[in-house]
């Protein structure tokens, strides 16, 4: 294939990856700043999103549906995590929180095999976007563009609510200071239950997205765990401009990596993440530490 | 308060822990091929989360990223054991390689702390993966294959029971370090630095060296344990490396109560027994696994040895 085409072609993959995994640091980042959780578990909600999706599918036949209904799914799992679970920790230091999430991988995983088998399931795209168009040269299949659009959509459509809404407001004054903001009267809890079930639907959200890419498997959600969690290194806990700018380097570091590199291709996103480390400790967009 | 000052109290508990680590030495005389391969298996595992207590429970270091020594003592057995077949070999070489790594990934991580420690040390960790699941002289996805056992003194180890011998031995030595380190007044510091890192800094302790001291003894027993892990199975994979190995280290600190190296053995003890246990009447172990971790971070923070002193008023 030609030089430019064939660089055009990768950076439209790379940015559809980018985008999923925008989606699905955005809770993780949330819940950390909010919470001072790393949800480990969060890979996890990524999966059980691709298995509700491809449940969802068999049972109405219908992409889109899947696609509105598995994200309210897993949402609803993580206002049972997060209630039945977390809630009791509060009082004890943040690692027991984050030990807890790393209990739940396994149970995700183990329940996820035992309804649907070990094996690789494919989830076919919808049929608008089956196909596959030419830009610039360059062969992509149609779903993900698709997957590009609606993941930038999805970040303005985030924006505007975390920034222009009382909600955000909330959200945001949460994140800068639970503590402070309790006090102003808000019932934190239940920003705290919200905000890791809106976190734990996007990453569903994000399962059910990548399903046509990535196929569902139960390993999926350990596989993806690390690349969210160096996203979110990069970017810096807890800001949500961080975890766009993260995303979108990685996506494009792991596929230009894949391609151009094949023998040290799986390095390329730690080369990435040691140079910010070194050069900016707490990430592109975050909070200075200590 | 749970000052170890030494006192009439640790004799018999030595004693004890003598006396058990005598019984397991002898198990091969009474116990079946099976049961003692278990053993061995809890014993490299005690080690490695021994290992991993000397950071969590006591210096307060909570790392996701212990399997990158793991995998790096296991890795440089396999190569140097395929070389020659000494104890330097199988012990020396791949403690030194862990402590080295241990020194590199150390000094970067323990600039900062937390949540931001997991992530380091398990990025780094992913990055050994990484590297020894695509390189072609490491045996890729295979990882290292037909590793023989070391001989002493022109006596080969590969048999059972000289195998066990040896493995007790490592244990025992691995046990004694740590133990007498966490006891020293360096042993100390890492508690005051894990109950109050500002105090220790502002009453003058460099703190920094500090943990990375303890990381770098954490790291090279690890390191023991990865290579006794390849000499027990004769391969070792790139799943070594894998931040699971990590997370399992882990699980076994917990269950059976951090902050006592006795509690690391017991949790890996827990962990081997159960997993076998489990296995062979459903295939659902994962499942169970997640579910007792759960419990146990919920209702038992303490593990085994916090449960066990809450009810019989054991004391520390």
């Amino acid at each position: 294939m030609p030089f430019v085409p064939d660089v055009f072609g990768q950076a439209l993959n790379g940015l559809s990856y980018g985008v999923l995994l925008f989606l699905l640091t955005v809770g993780l980042t949330l819940i950390f700043g909010m919470l001072d959780v790393i949800n480990l578990a969060h890979g996890s909600f990524y999966m059980l999103g691709a298995y509700a999706g491809l449940a969802l599918i068999a049972a109405t036949g219908s992409f889109w549906l899947a696609l509105v209904l598995a994200p309210v799914a897993v949402g609803l799992v993580g206002v049972v995590v997060e209630r039945a679970c977390l809630r009791p920790l509060y009082g004890r230091p943040p690692l027991d929180q984050v030990l807890l999430t790393f209990g739940f991988i396994y149970l995700f995983e183990d329940v996820v095999k035992w309804i649907w088998g070990g094996r690789i399931r494919s989830i076919p795209p919808p049929d608008v976007f089956s196909g596959s168009v030419t830009v610039l040269g360059a062969t992509v299949p149609s779903y993900r563009l698709f997957v590009i659009a609606f993941g930038l959509a999805m970040a303005v459509a985030l924006w505007l609510v975390i920034e222009r809404t009382r909600l955000g407001a909330v959200i945001r004054a949460g994140v800068a200071d639970a503590e402070m903001t309790a006090g102003l009267g808000i019932d934190i809890h239940r920003v705290f239950t919200g905000v890791f079930a809106f976190g734990a639907a996007l990453a569903g959200l994000s399962g059910v997205i990548a399903g046509p890419i990535q196929s569902a498997y139960p390993a999926m959600g350990v596989g993806i765990l690390i690349p969210a969690l160096i996203v979110v290194v990069v970017g810096g806990l807890g800001s949500l401009k961080g975890s766009l700018a993260g995303s979108l380097i990685i996506g494009q570091a792991e596929t230009f990596g894949k391609a151009w590199l094949p023998e040290t291709s799986m390095l390329m996103i730690y080369v990435v993440m040691a140079l910010v480390v070194l050069l900016r400790p707490q990430g592109l967009f975050g909070r200075p530490l200590r | 308060m749970r000052g170890r000052v030494p006192g009439p109290t640790v004799l018999p508990r030595l004693l004890a822990a003598v006396a058990a680590l005598a019984i397991v030495a002898a198990s091969p005389l009474f116990l079946g091929t099976y049961p003692v391969k278990l053993l061995q298996e809890i014993l490299i595992w005690g080690i490695f989360a021994m290992s991993l207590d000397l950071l969590m429970g006591y210096a307060g270091m909570v790392s996701f990223g212990h399997s990158a020594f793991f995998g790096v003592g296991g890795y440089v057995a396999a190569l140097a054991l395929q070389k020659s077949a000494g104890l330097t070999a199988a012990l020396v070489y791949p403690a030194l390689a862990a402590a080295l790594v241990a020194l590199v990934i150390g000094f970067f991580s323990i600039r900062v702390s937390g949540v931001y420690f997991i992530m380091l040390t398990l990025a780094f960790s992913q990055m050994f993966y990484a590297y020894a699941f695509q390189a072609g002289w490491l045996g890729a996805e295979d990882g290292v294959i037909g590793i023989p056992r070391p001989a002493v003194l022109g006596t080969s180890l590969a048999s059972l029971e000289r195998f066990h011998l040896y493995l007790v031995l490592v244990f025992g030595a691995a046990a004694l370090l740590l133990w007498r380190v966490v006891r020293s007044p360096f042993g100390h510091v890492l508690r005051g630095i894990h109950e109050n890192e500002a105090r220790m800094e502002a009453v003058g302790y460099p703190v920094g060296r500090y943990k990375l001291v303890a990381f770098v003894v954490a790291g090279t027993i690890a390191g023991v344990a990865g290579s006794l892990y390849a000499q027990f199975n004769g391969q070792i994979p790139p799943d070594a490396f894998f931040w699971t190995t990590s997370g399992e280290a882990l699980l076994m600190v917990i269950i059976g109560g951090t902050g006592t190296l006795a509690g690391a053995v017991l949790g890996a003890a827990a962990f081997i027994l159960l997993q076998s246990m489990v296995s062979t009447y459903t295939e659902r172990w994962m499942l169970i696994l997640g579910l007792t971790f759960i419990v146990f971070v919920l209702f038992a923070p303490g593990g085994i040895v916090g449960a066990l002193r809450g009810r019989i008023g054991l004391r520390a």
